[in-house]
């Protein structure tokens, strides 16, 4: 099993992430670089949070062209597995293999600090080694962050189930209060139809070690591994 | 011709002008004057403070670097470096708060990656005028946006800092940066142009006719015009300022050059000739070839520019095209604008002409140094005197009062701004006074902090400076962590009044012996005069920045109380002390008396054993009481902790109880331990000599503290809570 780490100009969580796949997990772990064209038969291609591009004209808008992005698109169309964390999820949105937009958070303030998860399905093969309505303690770090699509999307995101991850509060309750940066429906998380292509805005890599004061981040990582592995989302 | 005007306008005085003459034996053109101009600025050439920063003790045992270089490097072991520094930004953060506060952190971070280390960590001492006046507010919300905009982007985390508000600041408001990077420790890189016939080559971002002049406006006072200033502030670009940092670790990681500097303060002038003194070389550049962005710049606008985001390199002739493959994978320009020379000279040529033909020691090393005229300020004798006003009957509403004072109060508002988390090495979130990031790949921790009070230093410069140092590392024991190294932050008013170079003088003395007492070198620092507007000047701020480190970071405990029923105990003395303190500032309204006395062997006692009662996990939580003392420290134990326990403490100490609970007696740690450890920590604290005594136990909902039976504060978390989590966000949040 490989994974692949893509840095685009301005990436800033791409050694964080390799760290996580290849010193915590012991994973066999490269870095993709935006300009080649070859995803290096990697099982699994994170696209890492940053500022891809100085997040100039829009987050995640010059990254889509990229050369490296063709290969991604014909990956996950062919059913692999992507991961886009924060501005890997703005990338995935700009790409078109997730729908809706980010807007600028609602108190338009750049928003870094831990947050709470509800994890809404655990039907996913980032999410399987989890419970479903499980509380996850993960940060956050973005300034566009505010997710919205349009009204039948939105019928259709939760009619099959994709919303994957919901801001709540510390009892799970889906609330104005916790919806900390004003996104539709407190979405956190996404996945593709297919269950293929998973975006999220809060950081897993930064809750996968102990000392770093939460470990939850782990079921995104533990799931996926798993789902590789074994083919089986039990 | 030079006449005085053109002088007066470039800062320079007719008998520096006459020093200049006789030096390169002609008259200078007008690039040549602009470029004297410029490193001649206090600014640049330290020249009122480069006999007094002499008095710092610089050397120790894990000094890789002291100052005179980017900046300073200290042994952490591992075969690794922490390479840190702390630079000011305050007159572009006055003027345009946005750009100055977001180029003040580009500045830095060039400093150190420049070195070759990879900046993990940022950290910030931000001093403003009061939240009340709305011109105040602006400037705090355009700083902390510049912070967060190009930190965020560029992926260092800021991690830590402090910030003060007071009416000093209120036309003059302080931003210091702190950045540290790790290297390897045999992999470091300095401004070096050695090598005659080598590459000098030009990187980044391409040049403007921004920040002309920035140095020598950080060496002058501001008036009424000073927002005709506004076009001398640089404008920064984190995205390009990191695929410089990439471009340039690479280069390094490669080996592929001899020396390298960033432009920062002077631009391509300083960069230049620094090089080449280093060296005992000359240089010579032609600025047809550097890459500009605007049409028409003469070659005064070009070597005086301080756009951002540039180095200049030098590599031997073979190294030159790998060095540019690397450059433009990362889409960057490496132009070759010129070459190391024999000899001493710095020669610009400008469309085929020569129009720079200077000595570089002339300009680097050869600034006339002044022993400016100190002397004791009239008004200590008036400030020295304290009348203590009459004790309030209601010590609970003045705690509460305390808890709303900016200064005191919650930062989560700016530092939820920052990302404070990216690299996934932060242990303690910010908020917690010191900084404390895991080294991966070992088992040691490296604890930051930043400290400064500028009243004590107002009240008793001496005492303040010894203060800083001695809190500073008071910080880092209380994290179980040893301090290693120094960087400081001078921030005065104009040295040519001799007050303030008094309180300069006398600040470096407090300084100087508080380090040695600590056996801590300074490896580098920053100063910054002329903080005055309109003839007031700021009270007198030296931020220390220290760096500590702790072997085993599983062992590190943070402020917070940790479980109910743990006991409380206080290590040091209480001292009947007001002078100077935060309490009668906001409460009474006075800024008077002689801040708290410090005895540098109590506090090396004090420290020492913290540290080892950590080492040996006897401890949950220690805090040092500073702004606010006793009874905030512990307030601040409550509300760092997710779990909101209270506490009740009982205190029998014959004194008034205002100074009691809200005193700054210095060399003081108030910890907190499980019942189970009391005889053991007891009895380590005899043998150890140190006062410590049980005061009170964790628990309950409420903040509890009895005075001699006699019950002084009562009030519950929450309540306590809600005034000092709003005091900022309110104030921001305030239209008219």
């Amino acid at each position: 099993m490989k994974c692949g780490v893509v840095i685009f100009p301005g990436s800033n969580c791409d050694f964080d992430t390799h760290h996580v796949l290849k010193n915590v997990y012991g994973r066999d772990t490269v870095f993709l670089w935006h300009k080649d064209h070859s995803l290096h038969n990697c099982d699994l291609v994170i696209l890492p949070g940053g500022f891809s591009y100085g997040d100039y004209l829009r987050s995640g808008a010059i990254a889509r062209f990229s050369p490296l992005m063709q290969e991604l698109q014909e990956f996950a169309d062919r059913g692999g597995m992507v991961l886009g964390i924060c501005n890997g999820f703005q990338v995935l949105l700009e790409l078109g293999l997730l729908p809706g937009a980010m807007l600028r958070n609602k108190n338009l303030k750049f928003l870094c600090r831990h947050v709470h998860l509800s994890l809404e399905n655990t039907a996913t093969p980032f999410t399987n080694r989890g419970e479903k309505g499980r509380i996850l303690h993960i940060p956050i770090a973005h300034f566009d962050g505010n997710y919205y699509t349009d009204p039948a999307t939105l019928i259709q995101l939760k009619q099959n189930n994709r919303i994957v991850f919901r801001y709540c509060d510390t009892d799970g309750k889906i609330t104005d209060e916790s919806n900390v940066n004003g996104s539709m429906e407190n979405i956190a998380g996404l996945i593709n139809k297919d269950g293929n292509v998973l975006g999220m805005m809060p950081h897993p890599e930064r809750a996968s070690e102990a000392i770093l004061g939460s470990e939850d981040g782990r079921v995104v990582f533990d799931s996926v591994f798993h789902y590789l592995k074994t083919g089986s989302l039990q | 011709m030079i006449d005085k005007k053109i002088l007066s306008e470039h800062n320079l005085t007719e008998e520096e002008y006459r020093r200049i003459i006789e030096l390169i034996g002609k008259e200078p053109n007008i690039t040549e004057l602009g470029i004297f101009s410029l490193m001649w600025s206090e600014h640049c050439s330290y020249k009122s403070s480069k006999a007094h920063l002499k008095k710092l003790p610089v050397k120790g045992e894990h000094v890789i670097q002291g100052p005179g270089e980017n900046a300073g490097i200290i042994d952490i072991g591992d075969g690794l470096a922490a390479v840190f520094k702390i630079e000011s930004h305050n007159h572009p953060s006055f003027i345009e708060p946005y750009q100055g506060a977001a180029t003040g952190v580009g500045g830095i971070l060039r400093d150190i990656f420049t070195m070759g280390a990879r900046p993990i960590a940022l950290l910030d001492s931000l001093r403003f005028g009061p939240l009340e006046n709305a011109h105040n507010r602006s400037i705090t919300d355009g700083v902390v946006s510049g912070i967060a905009g190009y930190g965020n982007a560029i992926g260092v985390p800021t991690v830590g800092g402090e910030t003060y508000f007071h009416p000093s600041y209120s036309l003059n408001p302080l931003v210091n940066v702190f950045c540290l990077g790790i290297a390897d420790k045999n992999k470091i890189f300095y401004a070096k142009a050695e090598g005659p016939g080598n590459a000098v080559l030009y990187v980044g971002s391409k040049t403007g006719r921004d920040g002309i002049h920035g140095a020598t406006m950080a060496s002058a006072e501001f008036d009424e015009d000073s927002e005709k200033k506004r076009p001398n502030v640089q404008v920064g670009d984190p995205f390009k300022e990191k695929l410089l940092l990439e471009a340039c670790l690479e280069i390094m990681d490669q080996n592929l050059i001899v020396g390298i500097q960033d432009m920062g303060a002077a631009g391509l002038t300083c960069s230049t000739s620094e090089m080449a003194s280093n060296s005992g070389s000359g240089i010579e550049i032609d600025l047809d070839r550097v890459p500009q962005r605007e049409e028409g710049m003469t070659a005064y606008e070009i070597m005086l520019s301080e756009s951002q985001e540039r180095m200049l390199l030098v590599a031997s002739n073979d190294k030159v095209k790998d060095v540019q493959d690397v450059f433009a994978k990362w889409d960057l320009d490496a132009v070759v604008i010129g070459r190391v020379t024999d000899g001493d000279r710095l020669k610009v040529r400008f469309h085929g002409e020569t129009v720079v033909d200077i000595p570089v020691d002339s300009i680097v090393n050869l600034c006339p140094l002044y022993l400016r005229p100190s002397r004791r300020p009239d008004y200590l004798e008036d400030t020295a005197r304290l009348d203590l006003p009459e004790q309030p009957e209601d010590l609970n509403a003045v705690l509460l009062q305390m808890l709303d004072q900016p200064t005191i109060a919650d930062k989560e508002w700016i530092y939820r701004q920052y990302d404070h988390m990216v690299q996934t090495n932060t242990v303690f979130l910010p908020g917690a006074g010191t900084a404390l990031l895991r080294l991966k790949g070992t088992e040691s921790g490296l604890a930051m902090t930043l400290d400064g009070n500028s009243l004590y230093c107002y009240l008793d410069p001496r005492t303040g400076g010894k203060i800083a140092v001695a809190e500073a590392c008071r910080n880092l024991a209380c994290v179980g962590a040893r301090p290693l190294g120094v960087t400081n932050c001078l921030n005065f008013g104009n040295p040519e009044k001799p007050g303030i170079m008094w309180q300069f003088m006398e600040v470096i003395e407090g300084i100087s012996e508080a380090c040695l007492a600590f056996g801590i070198p300074v490896t580098g620092g920053n100063v910054s005069f002329y903080n005055d507007t309109e003839g007031v000047s700021i009270h007198p701020t030296p931020v220390l920045g220290i760096v500590g480190r702790i072997e085993k970071i599983d062992r590190a405990v943070s402020t917070c109380f940790k479980s109910e029923g743990d006991l409380i105990f206080l290590l040091g003395e209480n001292r009947e002390e007001l002078g100077g303190s935060e309490y009668l500032r906001t409460v009474h309204g006075t800024e008077r008396g002689l801040p708290p006395i410090i005895d540098l062997d109590d506090e090396k006692r004090v420290q020492e054993f913290i540290i080892s009662v950590i080492d040996e996990g006897l401890v949950s939580s220690a805090a040092d009481p500073s702004e606010g003392g006793l009874a905030v420290c512990l307030a601040e134990c409550v509300f760092a902790s997710s779990r909101e326990f209270g506490f009740a403490v009982e205190l029998d100490d014959e004194m008034r109880t205002d100074a009691l609970l809200f005193g700054e007696t210095q060399s003081r740690i108030l910890l907190s331990a499980a019942p189970d450890k009391k005889i053991t920590l007891l009895s380590a604290a005899k043998n150890a000599g140190v006062p410590l005594r049980e005061i009170g136990r964790v628990g309950g909902t409420r903040l509890d503290i009895r005075h001699r039976d006699r019950s002084v504060i009562d009030i519950p978390i929450l309540e306590a809570l809600r005034v000092w989590k709003n005091s900022i966000p309110e104030r921001m949040s305030t239209k008219t």
